[in-house]
C-alpha cells in the first residue's frame, strides 16, 4: 500500500515544489518508496472497492516482488539522470512517480479490476510525457501508441469480465473478481482460447511482440529519453508480466487450442511470434545508425526471447525468462541513457556522425562498455545467467531448429551492439564530450554495478522467483495438463 | 382516505398532461426561436411533473413524488445553462433563431 | 593453499591498475602487473607435487541453481590445467615484462596492462574452472579480453573493426559450444567434469549423442583457435600490440580449443566421427595457412598464418588421438612462437613500426641479440633437429602414419611449408641488404634489455622444450615425461602407436630432409640470389591468389556479411516501414476517413436532430408497446 501512496504524495509534492525542485531533491524523493519497503517491507491491502466484488487487493509476491524492485530501482535512476533539468522539470519528475506508483500498483493486483485500473492509471503519464515532450510529429506519435496500447486493454477488459461472470458465486452471492477465483474457472479449450486471446492481445501490445510492434519503435525513438527508460525499462515488463501472470495462468487452456489441427496451436504461435521477432529485431538493429533506434529494436528481439522461454513452460526456462526481465530493465535503461547522454552533448544520436568519445572520457566509455557487454550476455554480466537458462530451455525443449535460431541471437546481438559501441566510441574523435554531470556518473555507475552484480550472483535474484515459479507451473499443469 | 385531488378522475389528469405534452412537443419540433424551445422543454417536462403527482396521489406511493422533485431540479439547472449559452449566443449572433447554429456541422 | 588466489591477484592487478593506473608511475603499474603474474606461477610451481598426487579442488559457491541444474565456481588444478597454468603465467610474465619497455610510450599504457591482468585472469578460469561452465566463463572472457587488445588502438577504424571481427566470429564459435553445454546438461544432468566425464564413461548413451556433443564443442574449439572455417579473424587480429598476439593469440588463449579437447578426451574417444572431422579440418587449415602463410610480406601477418598452420598441426594430433602429443606441441608452439612474435616485436620497434619485410633486410648487424634469437625461433619451428619443435613435430606426424600415409604425407608437406615461408620471411628480413629509404639503417636499433631478456629465456626454452617429452629413441628412463604426466587423467588414454625402429629412423630422415631442403632452398634464394618479394601488382596466378588468401575474406563478405547488411536493411526500409508501421497507420487513416463520410450525418439541422429524436423515441415506444 504504501508503495502507491508515497509515490503519489511524493508527485504532488514535486509537482507543488515547481522551480524549487532540484535533481538531488527528485532523486531523494523517488529513492522513499523503495527505502521504505526495504525497512519496513510491503503491507498487502484487501478491501471493498466498487463493490464487495471489486476488491482493492494488493500483495506483493514472488515475481511481483522482483517487479516492485525493478520499478523502484530504475526510477530513481531515471529522475536522477532521465531528465534533463530545465522549466518543466518538476512536471517530469512529479509524472515519473505518478507512474511509480501506477507501475507499484500493477505488480502487487491480486483483483482483476485492481489489475485493470493500475494497468490503465500507468498509461496516463506516460502519455502526457511522451506527448508533451516528445519531438517530431509528437501527436500522432504518441496518438498511435495510446490507441494501440488503450485497444489491446479492452479486450483484456472483456476477458476479465467474462472471466468475472464464470467464477462460482460465494456465499453472499456474488461472482468475485479475485485472482484465485478467477484462476480456479475451468475453460474449455475454445473457450480459454477465446478468453486467452483478449488477455493476450493486451500484452503482446504492450511489450510488444512480433506484429504488434509498429508503436514501438517511432515512441521509443521520438519520446523523451526518461519516458523512454520508463517505457522499456519498465512498462515493457507490465506486459510480459501480464503475460505470465495474467494470461498463462488465468487461461492455460487456451495454450493448446489448435489453429491447425494436430500440427500448430496457439502455444506454437506465441513460438513463433517472439522467434521472429527475435531474428526481425536483430537484423533491423544491424542495420540501424539512428542509436535509439537500434535499441529499440534490439529490445524487440531479446524480448521475442524471453517470450520464447516463458513458452517452454519449463523450469529453467520460466526462471530464466524472470529474471531476464529484471536483467534487460537495467540493460535497456543503461543503454537509452547512455545514448541520450550523448545525444544531450552532441545534439544528435547519428551513429555515422559520432565516435571516439572513449578518448575524451574514459570513465563514459567503460561504464557503457559493461552496459553493451551485459546486453551481449558475456559471462559474468547480467545477460549470460538468464538467457543461458533461456536458451537452454528452447533448445531442450523438443524444438531444436527453434533452439538453433533462438542461440543465433548470441551472435547477432554482438554485431550489433558491437558495432553501436565501435561507432560511438572508438574510432577517430568526432565531437568530445564535455564532462558528465555527477548524476549522470552516479546513474552510469548504479546501472553498471547492477550489471555486474547480477551477472556474478544471479541465484539472489532466483532465489526470489524460484517458488513462485514452482507454484505457476503446477497451477498449469493441474488446470491445463501442458507440462510433458 | 380521499383527499380533494381525487375526486377528480385520474383520466382528467392524463388527457391534460398529454395534451401539455404535446402542445410542448410540437412547439420543440417547429419553433426556431431558442426561447420558444425552451419553454417547450418546460412545458414538457412539467407535464411529465403533474402525471408522476397524480398517479402518485392516485396510488399512495410517494415516489412519483420525489422524483418530481428530482426533474424541477434537472429543469432548473437546465433552465439555467440553457439561457447562460442563449444569451452568449445571442451575443455573438444577435439573433436567437436555431437555424444559424449550425457551426459545429460535420 | 586456496585456489582462489590464483585467480585474484591478476584480478587485482586488472582492478588497480584499471581505476588508479592513471596516477601511478609507469613503472609502477607495469611492475604491479608483471608481479601479479608471476607469483601465480610460483605459487603454482610450489604445487606441483601436490598435483602429483591427486587433484586440487577448491570450495564450490553457487552460481546458478534451477531445479536441477546446479552450476558452481568451482576450480580445479590437476595434472593437465597444471601445464596450462605454468604455460600461461611464465609466458605471460615473461610477455608483461617485455610489454614494459615496448609500450613504454603509449599513452594507454595503465589500460594496457589492466587488459593484460584481465585476459590472465580470465584464461586461468578458463583452464582451472572445474566444470563446463566456468570453462565457458573464460572462454567467452579471453575472448573478450582479444576484442579489447586487439582494439587497443581504437582511434583506428581498421582495428576496431578487426577487433569486432574477432568477437563476431569467435561468438559464432561460442554459439556451438554452448549448444554442446546444452546437450551435456540435457543428457548428462551436469556441467561439473568429474560427473560429465564419470557419467560418459559409465553410461551407454546412443553413439549420436557423442557425436554431436563432441562436434559442438569442436565448433567452439574453430572459432577459439582460429580453424577452418572460422579462423580468418586471426591475421586480422595482429592490429593489436605485438606483445598482445604473442600472448593471446599465439602462446595461450588461441589454444583453448586443443585445451577443450584435451579435457574432454572420453567424449572425444567415444565419438571417432567427431575426431575424424577433427583431423580433416585441421589438416585442411595446417595447410591452406601454410600456403598463405607462403606470400605475406607482413612479418605478424605471416606468423599469424604460422600460427594457424600449427594449430591446425595440433588438431591433426587430436584427430588422431594423441592427445599428449597435441600438448607437446602445444607446449614448444608458445614457447617458439612467442619468441618470434616477441622477436618480430623487437623488430617493429627498431624499425619505429615498419611491419613490411620488403622494407627490411640485413637487420642481422643491427640487432644481433634480436637475429640470434629470432633464427632460434625459426629454427625450432621448422624442425631443426633437437630443438623443441623437431620433437613436438615427430610425435605428430610420427601419429599421422599411424592413421594413414596420406594424412602423414600431407602433413609433412605443411611442415615442410612452413619451414619454406618462416626461412622466407627470416632472410628477408635478417639478410641481404637494407631497403627502406624512408628510415636510415642508422636509425633502427637494437631493443632494450627489458625486451631482449624475455627474447633470450624464450630463446633457451625453445631449445630445450623438447626434454619435456623425449622421443624413446633417445632417453630410455626419461622419455615421454609429458605423456606419462598426463596418462593418469586421461581415461581411453592416448593412441597406441607401434612402429618397427627403422620405420621411425626413415620417418626421422624425412622430416630432417624436409628442413633442409627448405633451408638451403630459401638461403639460394633470397640471400645468394639476393631476390626479393615481389610487390602486388606484380603477382599472378596463383601467387596472387595466396597473397591474396584465396579470396576467403571477400567470399565471407560477399556471402554473409553483406546479404545480411542488406536483409536488415531491407527489412527495415520494406518490411518495417512499408510493412507493419504503414498498416498500422493505414487503420488510423481508413478510421479517419470512414468518420469523416459519417460526419456528414451531422448536418447542423438541429429541427432535424429533434424529428428524428422524438421519432426514433416514438418508435422504441411502440416496439415497446406491440410487439
Amino acid at each position: 500500500m504504501e508503495l502507491i501512496l508515497i509515490p503519489l504524495i511524493s508527485a504532488a509534492l514535486a509537482y507543488g515544489a515547481g522551480h524549487k525542485l532540484n535533481r538531488s531533491l527528485a532523486f531523494a524523493l523517488s529513492l522513499i518508496p523503495g527505502v521504505v519497503a526495504l525497512l519496513f517491507g510491503v503491507h498487502s491491502i484487501d478491501v471493498p472497492w466498487f463493490s464487495d466484488d471489486i476488491r482493492l487487493a494488493l500483495n506483493p509476491s514472488g515475481w511481483g516482488n522482483l517487479m516492485l524492485l525493478l520499478t523502484n530501482f530504475l526510477v530513481p535512476v531515471i529522475v536522477l539522470a532521465g531528465w534533463r533539468e530545465g522549466e518543466k522539470f518538476s512536471l517530469q519528475v512529479a509524472l515519473t512517480l505518478f507512474m511509480q506508483a501506477a507501475l507499484n500498483g500493477v505488480f502487487m493486483a491480486q483483483d482483476g479490476l485492481t489489475f485493470y485500473i493500475f494497468w490503465e492509471l500507468a498509461l496516463i503519464p506516460i502519455y502526457f510525457l511522451a506527448l508533451l515532450f516528445s519531438e517530431g510529429d509528437r501527436f500522432a506519435v504518441t496518438l498511435k501508441f495510446f490507441l494501440y496500447t488503450f485497444l489491446g486493454s479492452l479486450t483484456m477488459l472483456a476477458s476479465l469480465m467474462y472471466l468475472y461472470s464464470l467464477t462460482s458465486v460465494g456465499d453472499d452471492g456474488h461472482h468475485s473478481f479475485a485472482y484465485t477465483a478467477l484462476q480456479a474457472v475451468e475453460l474449455s479449450t475454445t473457450e480459454g482460447f477465446w478468453v486467452g486471446l483478449g488477455l493476450f492481445l493486451a500484452f503482446a501490445v504492450k511489450i510488444p511482440l512480433m506484429p504488434f510492434h509498429a508503436w514501438q519503435s517511432d515512441t521509443y525513438t521520438q519520446a523523451p529519453a526518461g519516458a523512454t527508460m520508463l517505457l522499456s525499462g519498465i512498462m515493457l515488463k507490465m506486459g510480459l508480466y501480464g503475460l505470465f501472470v495474467w494470461f498463462i495462468a488465468l487461461a492455460p487452456e487456451s495454450l493448446h487450442y489448435e489453429l491447425v489441427p494436430e500440427w500448430f496451436d496457439f502455444r506454437d504461435l506465441i513460438m513463433v511470434m517472439g522467434l521472429t521477432g527475435l531474428l526481425y529485431g536483430a537484423f533491423i538493429a544491424m542495420r540501424q545508425s539512428d542509436a535509439k533506434r537500434l535499441i529499440a529494436f534490439s529490445s524487440l528481439s531479446h524480448v521475442g526471447l524471453i517470450a520464447m522461454a516463458m513458452l517452454t513452460l519449463k523450469s529453467d526456462g520460466v526462471n530464466g525468462a524472470v529474471l531476464q526481465m529484471w536483467v534487460h530493465g537495467v540493460n535497456a535503461v543503461g543503454l537509452f541513457l547512455v545514448v541520450d547522454l550523448i545525444e544531450r552533448r552532441l545534439g544528435h544520436r547519428d551513429l555515422d556522425q559520432m565516435g571516439g568519445f572513449a578518448k575524451s572520457s574514459p570513465f563514459f566509455a567503460a561504464t557503457a562498455l559493461v552496459i553493451v557487454l551485459g546486453t551481449v550476455a558475456v559471462p559474468l554480466t547480467n545477460g549470460f545467467p538468464g538467457e543461458f537458462l533461456m536458451l537452454k530451455a528452447v533448445f531442450n525443449t523438443g524444438t531444436g531448429y527453434c533452439g538453433v535460431l533462438a542461440a543465433l541471437t548470441i551472435i547477432f546481438c554482438a554485431v550489433y551492439m558491437l558495432r553501436f559501441f565501435q561507432l560511438a566510441f572508438m574510432g577517430p574523435e568526432k565531437g568530445s564530450l564535455s564532462t558528465l554531470e555527477w548524476n549522470e556518473k552516479l546513474a552510469l555507475l548504479i546501472i553498471g554495478a547492477a550489471v555486474l552484480y547480477t551477472g556474478v550472483q544471479p541465484q539472489i535474484i532466483l532465489d526470489m522467483i524460484q517458488s513462485n515459479t514452482d507454484s505457476w507451473l503446477n497451477a498449469i499443469a493441474e488446470s491445463g495438463g501442458i507440462l510433458s | 382516505m380521499n383527499t380533494v385531488f381525487q375526486q377528480v378522475d385520474i383520466s382528467h389528469y392524463i388527457y391534460l398532461s398529454t395534451v401539455l405534452f404535446s402542445i410542448g412537443l410540437f412547439g420543440v419540433l417547429f419553433r426556431r426561436n431558442a426561447i420558444v424551445l425552451l419553454m417547450c422543454i418546460e412545458l414538457m417536462l412539467n407535464s411529465v411533473n403533474l402525471l408522476l403527482t397524480a398517479l402518485s396521489t392516485y396510488m399512495g406511493d410517494a415516489g412519483g413524488q420525489l422524483f418530481v422533485f428530482f426533474i424541477m431540479v434537472v429543469a432548473a439547472a437546465e433552465a439555467a445553462v440553457g439561457l447562460a449559452i442563449l444569451v452568449m449566443v445571442y451575443r455573438n449572433t444577435r439573433n436567437t433563431t436555431v437555424n444559424f447554429l449550425s457551426n459545429l456541422k460535420g | 593453499m586456496n585456489l582462489y588466489i590464483l585467480l585474484a591477484l591478476p584480478l587485482l592487478g586488472f582492478t588497480i591498475n584499471g581505476l588508479f593506473g592513471k596516477q601511478l608511475p609507469k613503472f609502477v603499474v607495469g611492475a604491479l602487473a608483471s608481479s601479479l603474474v608471476f607469483i601465480p606461477f610460483v605459487l603454482a610451481l610450489t604445487l606441483w607435487s601436490e598435483v602429483k598426487d591427486a587433484a586440487i579442488v577448491s570450495q564450490p559457491f553457487t552460481f546458478l541453481q534451477v531445479g536441477d541444474l546446479n552450476i558452481e565456481f568451482k576450480l580445479m588444478l590437476d595434472r593437465l590445467s597444471l601445464i596450462m597454468t605454468l604455460i600461461i603465467t611464465g609466458i605471460g610474465t615473461l610477455i608483461h615484462l617485455y610489454s614494459m619497455a615496448y609500450m613504454a610510450d603509449d599513452a594507454g599504457y595503465y589500460k594496457f596492462f589492466a587488459y593484460l591482468n584481465l585476459f590472465i585472469f580470465n584464461m586461468l578460469i578458463l583452464v582451472l574452472g572445474a566444470n563446463f561452465m566456468m570453462l565457458f566463463f573464460g572462454w567467452e572472457g579471453v575472448g573478450l579480453c582479444s576484442y579489447l587488445l586487439i582494439g587497443f588502438w581504437y582511434h583506428n577504424p581498421d582495428f576496431g573493426y578487426a577487433a569486432r571481427k574477432a568477437f563476431v566470429m569467435n561468438r559464432i564459435g561460442d554459439l556451438g559450444l554452448l549448444l554442446g553445454l546444452f546437450m551435456i546438461i540435457q543428457h548428462f544432468g551436469s556441467l561439473d567434469y568429474q560427473v560429465v566425464f564419470s557419467e560418459i564413461a559409465k553410461v551407454s548413451h546412443p553413439q549420436w549423442v557423442y557425436t554431436s556433443i563432441a562436434v559442438l564443442l569442436f565448433v567452439g574449439a574453430m572459432g577459439k583457435s582460429a580453424q577452418i572455417p572460422l579462423y580468418t579473424w586471426l591475421p586480422d587480429a595482429m592490429a593489436g600490440p605485438t606483445p598482445v598476439s604473442a600472448l593471446i593469440h599465439a602462446a595461450t588463449m588461441v589454444t583453448a580449443g586443443v585445451y577443450l579437447v584435451v579435457r574432454s578426451e572420453v567424449l572425444y574417444a567415444l565419438a571417432p566421427m567427431a575426431r575424424d572431422l577433427i583431423l580433416y579440418v585441421g589438416l585442411a587449415t595446417s595447410l591452406l595457412a601454410a600456403f598463405i602463410g607462403l606470400k605475406q610480406n607482413d612479418i605478424k601477418k605471416v606468423l599469424a598464418y604460422s600460427t594457424v598452420s600449427q594449430l591446425g598441426l595440433m588438431f591433426i594430433a587430436l584427430g588422431c588421438g594423441a592427445y599428449s602429443a597435441a600438448m607437446f606441441h602445444l607446449a614448444t608452439h608458445a614457447f617458439f612462437k612467442a619468441l618470434l612474435f616477441l622477436g618480430s616485436g623487437s623488430v617493429i620497434h627498431g624499425m619505429h613500426h615498419e611491419q613490411d619485410f620488403r622494407k627490411m633486410g640485413g637487420l642481422r648487424k643491427a640487432m644481433p641479440l634480436t637475429y640470434v634469437t629470432f633464427l632460434i625461433g625459426t629454427l625450432a619451428i621448422s624442425g631443426f633437429p633437437f630443438l623443441s619443435g623437431f620433437f613436438s613435430k615427430d610425435e605428430i606426424l610420427l601419429h599421422t602414419f599411424h592413421h594413414s600415409p596420406w594424412v602423414y604425407g600431407l602433413s609433412v608437406f605443411s611442415a615442410g611449408l612452413t619451414g619454406i615461408y618462416m626461412f622466407r620471411m627470416f632472410f628477408l628480413t635478417f639478410h641481404g641488404n637494407y631497403r627502406n629509404d624512408h628510415y636510415a639503417f642508422e636509425k633502427v636499433h637494437e631493443s632494450p634489455l627489458l625486451m631482449t631478456i624475455p627474447l633470450m629465456v624464450l630463446a633457451v626454452l625453445s631449445i630445450a622444450g623438447g626434454l619435456l617429452n623425449l622421443p624413446h629413441y633417445l632417453s630410455h628412463s626419461n622419455s615421454e615425461a609429458l605423456a606419462h604426466w598426463l596418462e593418469p587423467l586421461f581415461v581411453f588414454g592416448d593412441a597406441a602407436v607401434h612402429v618397427e625402429p627403422s620405420t621411425e629412423w626413415a620417418l626421422l630422415g624425412v622430416a630432417v630432409s624436409v628442413f633442409v631442403i627448405a633451408f638451403f632452398w630459401m638461403r639460394q634464394k633470397y640471400v645468394v640470389q639476393g631476390q626479393v618479394a615481389e610487390n602486388d601488382d606484380q603477382m599472378t596466378g596463383s601467387a596472387k591468389l595466396l597473397a591474396h588468401k584465396f579470396y576467403v575474406d571477400e567470399l565471407y563478405d560477399s556471402l554473409f556479411a553483406k546479404p545480411l547488411q542488406a536483409l536488415g536493411a531491407w527489412t527495415y526500409r520494406v518490411l518495417d516501414r512499408k510493412g507493419f508501421v504503414a498498416f498500422t497507420d493505414l487503420m488510423g487513416k481508413v478510421t479517419q476517413w470512414k468518420g469523416q463520410t459519417l460526419a456528414r450525418i451531422q448536418s447542423g439541422n438541429i429541427e432535424l436532430y429533434l424529428i428524428i429524436m422524438v421519432l426514433a423515441a416514438a418508435l422504441m415506444l411502440g416496439i415497446e408497446l406491440f410487439a
